[in-house]
């Protein structure tokens, strides 16, 4: 009980002077604040990334590519392919119709507004009217639905925002092609959003792929419903395909970019971390030097060392807890949200995404500021532990 | 150079000081060399890629292919050394996931048009006399371990064969640090006969040798304006612009890794800084002295300034070494970053920013051990 009065009185002394040393304290708060801000900021990247690939609700939706291929745009199924798939049991129907969407994938040429004189591949995607009941998450949010039939388009939100000239009325022209855009989605915030929809018959003969399509998407019935489906279709000898969750494809589109970014943020604030532990030791080694004689006086008064340690750490953590919260307040307002695009190689298509600073994201951020003020304060700590009382007194 | 002693004597006052101060800005410069490597693996392919070459592609995009028939449009051009074309394969390796750089081309004028990919006179016959033959970088055939001879087989999913592609390796490329080695190139003649009819006579793209750099706008406006208004429109910009144009796509990679080493030198700047302002600070009575027995204010300036720059020179430079060490293990990624190096030039800049940090940590308490009046500073306890 002793101990703990004394630590705790201790303790509250050598907090109440944190003011009096701002100036090297400043030193361990900026080394841990900058820490946390590059590894939030640089892992709210790949979260933001992911999420836009495969975040959310999972859809009860299955899609259906050639067997081998592993993205739309190297898929290819024919016209017969796709009536087969149709008529494939576990998909849901309406008004006697099944729910199934026979889609052409491929790439258009435009340019980012981020940086206009060079062409970024957005992705085309050739839809049936039947797309539009497939996938219960959309709905038109300016302008209106495309006419079937014509060179009509519409633009996904993030499409609009990221890239050049996809306002509703202007025109895209790609090669002799000229796609007039009518109107701007939105899908939940998942990838549709960076995509450009038309109709697949227009783009078949744009992309010289007659009668050929990418991708069939399916609603399900059930979520069950996913392994009759699959049975039937890659039981029957006329098809040669595979059958994927539609969330479970996006997720795996996303590993090896979010793998290599999450591979530097670790990295990088690893390395920082270790610095921002030095800075943090000389901080309070700072800290501890000019309370030799305040250190030792209490100890020649009686105070256990026990106290003393858990001062010098005590002051440590609050400091490395300063820096942890400024630096994730900073990512937090600085990154969160922030609207921006990538190429995913996997897929060689962009992906338009926001930064996302996840609650997991802020609190391992802290941990990490914790824990570098603690390990920072350790060294000084033991050493003010054993300082001898005589020569510290003596000294000035 | 007699004041060395001085110097060294005063860095190491405090000895626990000093050392973490060197060591933090050892961290930072190990970071800076890092983090500029990063900047350099998705960007370096630039600055190789050559401003006589020229890329011809589809104007709709990438994707879609040209008739190899403007090849000889292209050849008898005015301007022109070599007009080739190459098309991407998507060769997967064991798994349909694995998807290796897999490139048909045609072999002389390829290997006429790169010389920076170094090969053999021996390969290269061998891969002229074998239809099937591939020429596979150094890298990536250290990555599987493949000899010359090995038969390899890929799958793609964009070409149907008629039989299933094999290739064998008849040769390796070399080339210097900022080449990408992991490539895979084979004979476009074997991707023609060996696809299905459709597909016949259609290449990814062209590749153009021009004879002078300065006509790259003029030929490629000449190129474009030959094939508008065809089946199949062109766009052509220098090689260098179409590797350029790719990094932009992936995002401002630049200013992220800039933002971040900046961060890095200015957190770990501040630590010199710090330990700068509190070595001087403790040494008022000393500086005073010396300025008693005739040193001159401009020798306490150099005394200083010498202090802080031996910090972060040693420690800077240890950090770059460090770095430079660490980069040449290769790609910690497996391959998806095929050109790992640190670029020489961020080297210097390297050196260059460590000479600025000294001066600026040091300079504010320099300038004020300069100023100090004797009678203040031995007045001073």
């Amino acid at each position: 009980m002793v101990w703990l009065r004394q630590t705790i009185a201790v303790m509250l002394v050598s907090l109440k002077t944190i003011p009096a040393r701002l100036g090297s304290s400043a030193v361990a708060i900026i080394g841990i604040a900058g820490v946390v801000v590059v590894f939030v900021s640089v892992l709210s990247i790949s979260a933001g990334f992911q999420n836009a690939m495969g975040g959310g609700v999972e859809p009860p939706r299955a899609i259906i590519l050639r067997a081998g291929s592993d993205t739309e745009m190297t898929s290819g199924l024919s016209g017969d392919d796709a009536r087969l798939i149709k008529e494939a049991p576990g998909i849901r129907h309406e008004g006697g119709n099944p729910l199934a969407s026979a889609e052409l994938y491929a790439i258009v040429e435009i340019p980012k507004k981020s940086a206009p004189d060079s062409g970024a591949n957005v992705p085309l995607r050739g839809i049936e009217p039947v797309a539009m009941s497939v996938r219960e998450n959309f709905s038109i949010i300016e302008g209106r639905m495309l006419q079937f039939g014509t060179n009509e388009v519409i633009v996904g939100k993030a499409a609009n925002s990221q890239y050049v000239g996809l306002n509703v009325g202007e025109t895209l022209v790609s090669g002799q092609n000229r796609w007039k855009i009518v109107g701007i989605f939105e899908a939940d915030g998942g990838v549709a959003e960076t995509e450009v929809w038309c109709d697949v018959h227009l783009m078949q003969g744009a992309y010289m792929r007659v009668n050929s399509f990418s991708v069939m998407v399916v609603r399900l019935d059930s979520m069950d419903s996913f392994q009759p489906l699959t049975a039937s279709l890659t039981k029957n000898p006329q098809l040669n395909v595979d059958v994927r969750r539609e969330h479970e494809y996006y997720r795996s589109r996303s590993e090896a970019m979010t793998r290599l970014i999450n591979t530097l943020g670790f990295g990088i604030a690893f390395l920082m971390g270790i610095g921002a532990v030095f800075g943090a030791v000389l901080t309070m080694y700072t800290a501890v030097a000019t309370r030799t004689r305040e250190i030792a006086t209490l100890r020649a008064l009686g105070f256990n060392t026990a106290s003393v340690l858990v001062s010098v750490l005590a002051e440590s953590l609050v400091l490395g807890a300063i820096g942890g919260i400024i630096g994730a307040t900073a990512a937090y307002f600085g990154f969160n949200g922030y609207q921006t695009s990538t190429m995913n190689f996997q897929t060689f298509s962009q992906v338009a995404f926001a930064f996302r600073v996840t609650p997991g994201l802020l609190a391992t951020g802290l941990i990490y500021a914790l824990a570098m003020g603690l390990i920072g304060g350790l060294l000084p700590a033991i050493r003010a532990a054993r300082l001898p009382i005589s020569s510290a007194l003596r000294e000035l | 150079m007699k004041f060395l002693p001085l110097i060294w004597m005063n860095v190491w006052r405090r000895k626990i000081r000093t050392a973490f101060t060197l060591l933090c800005v050892f961290i930072a410069f190990l970071l800076f060399g890092i983090v500029m490597t990063i900047k350099g693996a998705f960007t370096l392919g630039v600055e190789i890629a050559g401003l006589d070459r020229l890329v011809l592609i589809n104007k709709v995009t990438l994707i879609l292919p040209l008739p190899i028939s403007y090849r000889a449009r292209i050849q008898q051009t005015p301007g022109v050394e070599v007009a080739t074309h190459q098309t991407w394969f998507n060769g997967a390796y064991q798994e349909t996931t694995n998807v290796l750089t897999t490139i048909a081309v045609e072999p002389e004028p390829f290997l006429a048009i790169y010389p920076e990919f170094v090969v053999s006179k021996e390969h290269a016959d061998a891969w002229l006399a074998d239809r099937q033959g591939a020429l596979v970088g150094k890298d990536l055939a250290a990555r599987y371990n493949w000899k010359i001879g090995d038969r390899i087989p890929l799958i793609s999913p964009i070409w149907a064969p008629k039989s299933p592609w094999e290739f064998n390796i008849v040769g390796f490329y070399d080339g210097g640090s900022s080449v990408d080695k992991t490539q895979f190139f084979f004979r476009y003649d074997y991707l023609n006969e060996n696809r299905s009819e459709g597909a016949r006579d259609l290449v990814g793209w062209y590749v153009v040798k021009i004879a002078d750099p300065s006509k790259a706008v003029d030929l490629g406006q000449t190129f474009d304006a030959m094939f508008a208004n065809s089946g199949s429109e062109t766009k052509t910009t220098t090689e260098k612009g179409f590797i350029e144009g790719f990094a932009k796509q992936i995002g401002d990679i630049g200013a992220i890794t800039t933002a971040i080493a900046s961060t890095v030198l200015f957190m770990f700047g501040m630590v010199a800084a710090s330990t700068m302002v509190q070595s001087v600070r403790e040494r008022t009575n000393e500086l005073a002295v010396l300025k008693t027995l005739g040193f001159t204010d401009a020798t306490i300036l150099t005394l200083v300034l010498s202090e802080s720059l031996f910090i972060t020179v040693v420690a800077g430079g240890l950090g770059l070494a460090a770095a430079w060490l660490i980069v040449l293990r290769g790609d910690p990624t497996g391959g998806l970053l095929p050109i790992f190096v640190l670029p020489p030039a961020d080297i210097v800049l390297g050196v260059v920013l460590m000479v600025l940090m000294g001066v600026v940590t040091g300079l504010s308490p320099a300038m004020g051990a300069m100023r100090l009046k004797i009678t203040d500073a031995l007045r001073r306890n």
